[in-house]
């Protein structure tokens, strides 16, 4: 179902025919989206149907191939973030462009032009803390902020230039439960007040509770627009993943678990304190013990201290102080796969090779990894030509399933365990229903899994015990999502 | 006493002076997340280019042609590292030895490979009136070639256009974190385009600068590494103008003591003396452990073209 | 079922990118001569006969000076290919050569051949010690070995100076250089093939063994990893980034260091200033149109030895200075970094693309 759109309807923001191609890959086709004044616009898609390189488009971060943009019903040529913020749009983006080092004010002021005057920046960062309610600091270092205040200041970015096109993407990604909530009541407030908001998300409560209008891009293209009003969640299902759904969706993990005589602890921590690489404390006296067969969900706001606990968990931290007993060789999957798991320009087998690569002596066995690799690939259901393709080649999905195989396989000793990190960020539907069930059956077979998701529901589907961390603790909790939502921001 | 100490401040100013050049046009490139070691090049070009202009011309058209020439090290720089985003160390690496072999072909080329040394104007040192008659401090510090004076007042100048423009605050955002100067409407690559533009004119002026103001003449290869101990005392200096000269200062310090130990009959070989300011730019850059204030994203790959 | 005839590895993309490269350096030769004013004729007929016109020129000239750049050319690309700019080559190479001739003249008592031995071991060693001062400033200081390696460059050249007009010196004092070698202790001549040495069949066996080492050991696979992301080398591989590197960065410098040993004992039987016309920059463009390659660095030693051989006759016979092919060599690398850049941008897939290499 579609908005009827004639081109004479007012509007603050539309893109038109859009098309984008990066190398072999069409990111965009033909894609649409019509934004009016004084409206929330949600723009829902599952990672990666080009929801971001769209908005990315529109805030002259990108080129368009083909295609055509408005605002406020004047065509336009948007060729730089300046062209952009000159006509009045501004971005909040998924990850923060602010600069760490230097303060609230600084970042506000950045992209002036003549002499700088900080004090009156700072004037005019009082003023829009009053205005909108945020409170912000004009001198505090970034660096220092909390998330959710690094996220007001980004929009507070927005505002000074006057933007009355906002774009948020993702914007509650890295928010606990409350804290999004507010930031919706805001961008609500902002659209009532004669603006226009996107309102870029895969979250799909949070898209219907918020919205005038919904587009959904799938695979680069518009498969519908509509009035908020005129469409069902599993409408927007079926459009975000093009088939109908019902009641296939995974059930939660938690009754799952086998009942094990005697669960042995494949993790125990007593007492364990975690520094980071700066030396500052992250994690203080945690104690608790985790048994083959458990999927443990950890649910923190980012930069609550998951990121030690993980690591060390996964045997690439060591503790500060207290004590961390933990299999040998734990696998790991990290949130930046490119960074941290793969070698990009190296080939399948290599990369499967590289586990263990710094204990290994003498020869390598190329053969034998060859045809490990071959067998990990038939087995996990990893797409490409061979073995030998580099892995960059992959689509992100089976780059993932194929690190995931490496850990979870090419341990010899009997005590599988695995911490992974976000492990279905960037994912389609498909893979990510490929992953969690690979993790499942893991499980089940009695490896012991530490899961961290900024998504705080894919924590809840699929695990079986939850820690939450915050402000230094780690404390388990029953699983449920309110109290788990409130414990994350300290809030119970 | 003064008979030691006002050699002494001389020489360091002498000294100090093209590696200040250098290093203050490195922090702008520095600042914006690129490390140019073509400065090298740059400067030893810039020498040539000085020896050209300067030849029947004047010492004007020879600063000119200098900072021409280092214009020209930089732009190629440009075109390789900020165009095609080719790796920024070989890159700078292959520009020191093309100015190398450049400079050495042209030289022996239109001045014949005799070596002969050439009578080029000098830059004549301008005293100060008032200022160059004070005490030990007088001559050495206002008694110079025109270009130390130009020193003087750049530094204080990149040091206010750094911390109260948009300008230098754009740059500095770009040498943190360039998305975020990108999503805040700055234009990153021509921001860098420019830096290192004016990072190799001052760089060729350096060379000028050792030609026409200190040796009077070009010798293959006079650069003998200045572009390195440049880059190490931006380090040194903590990547701000003021910090700069000042570590520019020490070095000239430190290699005039040289002048001073054997003014004082200190009999070590001197090829000790050669070697010092190569043996103290090791020192500065271990001592220089001050990472967490270099630009964030200094040395990294620039991002991909969109 | 296989790709395309013309696969990025195939032997016929290689046959076509070595002649490429020859095209564009004599193309760039015949540039530079034309804008210079040299006679280009003369200019490519003395480069010509200077490298491969004979028999004598090919061994004497170009194979001689394809030994050290062979050498340096390995010590470049392993560096390189960890993640480690060394870019001191050169001075690891003198303190190689020092080394070895200290050996060389001392040792007067002992076997030649043992001599011999210990002479190039220890010129492995000081090149290894010269890698090893920048390997610990970049270890314990994180200082850019870029700066560290070309600062120790001229320290090199200014303690070979010391040494040839003191301790090292010969006996008359007159001349700054050391005494010459014994004629027992030089690196026996390959029969037939000019002043050609034995020295050739180490730099060949070192470039075989170092690829070889690459390509099927634990260490090869790590110095690999380390090099090509440090992060996921640490994090995924449990690669022990510094150690490796490090590790690399002295063998590196030992076998420049060993080049040293080999043209004092090979080529010059002496110490001396100037012993080497900027082998260990020379490498750099060797090790990068090799790709990294040990076991093609092989080829384009052989290139730039010819190279420079050529540029030494057209400077003696047709008066163009020999600056010009430090030029060329400039040229190469910018082309191979430029092409690399390029290419990434097409995101063309290929075999290989790891930032430094084309």
């Amino acid at each position: 179902m579609t908005l009827p759109h004639s081109h004479d309807a007012p509007v603050a923001l539309a893109l038109r025919g859009i098309d984008k191609r990066y190398g072999n890959v069409q990111a965009l086709s033909a894609a649409t989206l019509e934004v009016r004044p004084g409206t929330v616009h949600a723009l829902l898609g599952e990672n990666g149907a080009g929801k971001s390189t769209l908005m990315r488009i529109a805030y002259g971060l990108e080129r368009a191939d083909a295609g055509a943009q408005f605002v406020w019903n004047d065509r336009v040529r948007v060729t730089s973030a300046a062209v952009a913020i000159a006509h009045g749009i501004g971005m909040v983006h998924q990850h923060f462009t602010l600069v760490p080092t230097m303060t609230v004010a600084e970042n506000i002021a950045l992209g002036g032009h003549g002499r700088l005057d900080l004090a009156a920046v700072a004037r005019r960062v009082d003023e829009l803390s009053t205005s909108t309610g945020f409170a912000l600091n004009p001198n505090a270092r970034v660096e220092t902020l909390s998330v959710g205040a690094q996220q007001r200041v980004e929009i507070a970015k927005a505002l000074v230039q006057a933007a009355r096109i906002l774009i948020l993407d993702e914007p509650t990604a890295v928010l606990a439960p409350a804290e999004s909530a507010e930031l919706l009541r805001w961008v609500r407030a902002y659209a009532d007040a004669g603006n226009a908001a996107v309102l870029i998300t895969h979250k799909l409560r949070e898209a219907l509770s918020v919205a005038d209008d919904v587009t959904v891009l799938r695979r680069g293209r518009t498969v519908l627009a509509a009035r908020r009003d005129d469409v069902t969640p599993d409408t927007l299902t079926s459009a975000m993943i093009g088939e109908e759904l019902n009641g296939t969706r995974a059930k939660s993990s938690a009754g799952d678990s086998r009942p094990r005589a005697a669960s042995e602890a494949v993790f125990r921590a007593d007492r364990l304190t975690l520094s980071d690489a700066d030396g500052i404390v992250r994690v203080r006296d945690a104690t608790f013990e985790i048994n083959a067969g458990e999927i443990v969900g950890i649910a923190a706001v980012e930069g609550s201290g998951q990121r030690e606990l993980l690591r060390a968990l996964a045997g690439r931290l060591a503790p500060a102080s207290g004590v961390l007993a933990h299999p040998s060789a734990v696998g790991f999957v990290p949130e930046d796969r490119h960074h941290d798991a793969v070698l990009l320009n190296r080939s399948l087998s290599e990369n499967v090779a590289l586990r263990g690569a710094g204990a290994r002596r003498g020869m390598m066995d190329w053969d034998a990894v060859g045809a490990q690799t071959e067998r990990l690939m038939l087995e996990y259901d990893v797409r490409a030509e061979s073995a030998h393709v580099p892995i960059r080649t992959l689509s992100g999905g089976n780059q993932q399933k194929l690190v995931l195989a490496r850990e979870l396989e090419l341990d010899s000793n009997s005590e599988r365990a695995l911490v992974v990190e976000n492990p279905t960020r960037g994912l389609d539907v498909r893979a990510t229903a490929e992953v969690h069930a690979r993790l499942r059956s893991a499980a089940l077979d009695g490896a012991a899994i530490v899961l961290y998701s900024s998504d705080i529901d894919e924590v809840l589907l699929l695990a079986t015990r939850v820690f939450v961390v915050f402000e230094r603790a780690v404390r388990e909790l029953p699983l449920d999502r309110e109290r788990i939502g409130q414990a994350m921001v300290g809030a119970a | 006493m003064t008979d030691v100490v006002e050699p002494f401040f001389a020489a360091t100013i002498r000294t100090a002076v093209p590696l200040a050049l250098a290093a203050l046009g490195e922090l702008l490139v520095e600042r914006t997340g690129l490390i140019n070691i073509g400065l090298e090049g740059a400067i030893l070009a810039g020498a040539f280019g000085a020896l050209v202009g300067a030849s029947g011309h004047g010492v004007v058209l020879g600063f000119a042609s200098a900072a021409a020439a280092g214009l020209i090290v930089a732009l190629i720089f440009v075109a390789f590292v900020v165009w095609a985003r080719a790796d920024q160390i070989i890159t700078g690496t292959a520009l020191t030895l093309l100015s190398m072999g450049a400079t050495g072909t042209l030289y022996r080329t239109m001045y014949g490979s005799s070596g002969a040394a050439l009578s080029i104007p000098t830059s004549a040192a301008l005293p100060i009136p008032g200022l160059a008659s004070l005490p030990v401090v007088g001559a050495p510090l206002f008694s110079q070639p025109p270009i130390t004076y130009f020193v003087y007042v750049l530094a204080p100048v990149l040091a206010w256009w750094l911390a109260r423009t948009h300008a230098g605050l754009a740059l500095r955002a770009i040498g943190d974190r360039p998305d975020a100067a990108e999503a805040a409407g700055i234009a990153v690559d021509r921001a860098r385009a420019l830096a290192v533009l004016v990072g190799g004119a001052l760089g060729g002026l350096a060379g000028g600068t050792l030609v026409l103001a200190q040796a009077g003449t070009f010798a293959e290869g006079m650069s003998a590494g200045r572009g390195f101990i440049a880059i190490a005392i931006v380090a040194l200096g903590r990547w701000t103008p003021i910090g700069v000269v000042g570590a520019a200062l020490l070095f000239g310090a430190a290699s005039a003591l040289q002048f001073a130990f054997q003014a004082m009959g200190w009999n070590a070989p001197y090829q000790v003396f050669l070697a010092v300011p190569y043996l103290l730019t090791l020192a500065a850059l271990a001592g220089a452990v001050g990472r967490a204030r270099a630009p964030a994203s200094l040395g990294q790959a620039l991002e991909p073209h969109r | 079922m296989q790709a395309p005839a013309l696969r990025r590895d195939s032997v016929a993309w290689e046959l076509a990118r070595a002649i490429l490269v020859l095209l564009a350096i004599v193309g760039t030769t015949v540039l530079l001569l034309f804008v210079g004013g040299y006679s280009v004729s003369s200019g490519l007929a003395a480069l010509w006969r200077g490298s491969l016109g004979s028999w004598y020129a090919f061994t004497s000239a170009t194979l001689v000076r394809a030994i050290p750049l062979m050498l340096t050319g390995v010590a470049v690309a392993i560096a390189f290919r960890a993640g480690v700019l060394n870019i001191g080559a050169e001075g690891q190479l003198l303190a190689g050569a020092a080394a070895g001739a200290a050996v060389a003249l001392t040792l007067g008592g002992l076997p030649a051949a043992i001599v011999v031995v210990l002479a190039l071991a220890a010129s492995a060693v000081g090149g290894a010690g010269w890698a090893s001062l920048a390997a610990f400033l970049r270890s314990r200081f994180a200082v850019l070995e870029v700066i560290s390696t070309i600062m120790l460059n001229f320290v090199a050249l200014y303690a070979v100076s010391y040494l040839v007009r003191g301790p090292l010196q010969e006996p008359t004092h007159v001349y700054p250089q050391s005494s010459t070698i014994g004629d027992a202790i030089h690196l026996p001549r390959i029969v037939g093939a000019g002043r050609l040495h034995s020295g050739l069949l180490l730099a060949l066996g070192v470039s075989f063994v170092a690829g070889w080492v690459l390509r099927r050991t634990a260490a090869g696979f790590r110095l690999i990893a380390a090099g090509e992301s440090p992060s996921a080398a640490t994090s995924a591989g449990g690669i022990d980034v510094m150690a490796t590197t490090t590790r690399t960065f002295l063998v590196s410098g030992a076998l420049a260091g060993l080049a040293g040993g080999v043209e004092v004992l090979g080529v010059t039987f002496a110490l001396y200033e100037n012993i080497s016309p900027g082998y260990g920059y020379t490498a750099i463009a060797v090790a990068l149109l090799a790709r990294l390659d040990p076991w093609r660095v092989a080829v384009t030693a052989l290139l730039f030895g010819g190279l420079e051989a050529g540029a030494g006759a057209m400077q003696r016979d047709a008066g163009v200075p020999s600056t010009l092919v430090t030029v060329i060599e400039a040229a190469l690398i910018l082309a191979v970094v430029a092409a690399g850049a390029l290419r990434r941008r097409s995101s063309f897939p290929a075999s290989d693309t790891s930032p430094i290499t084309a």
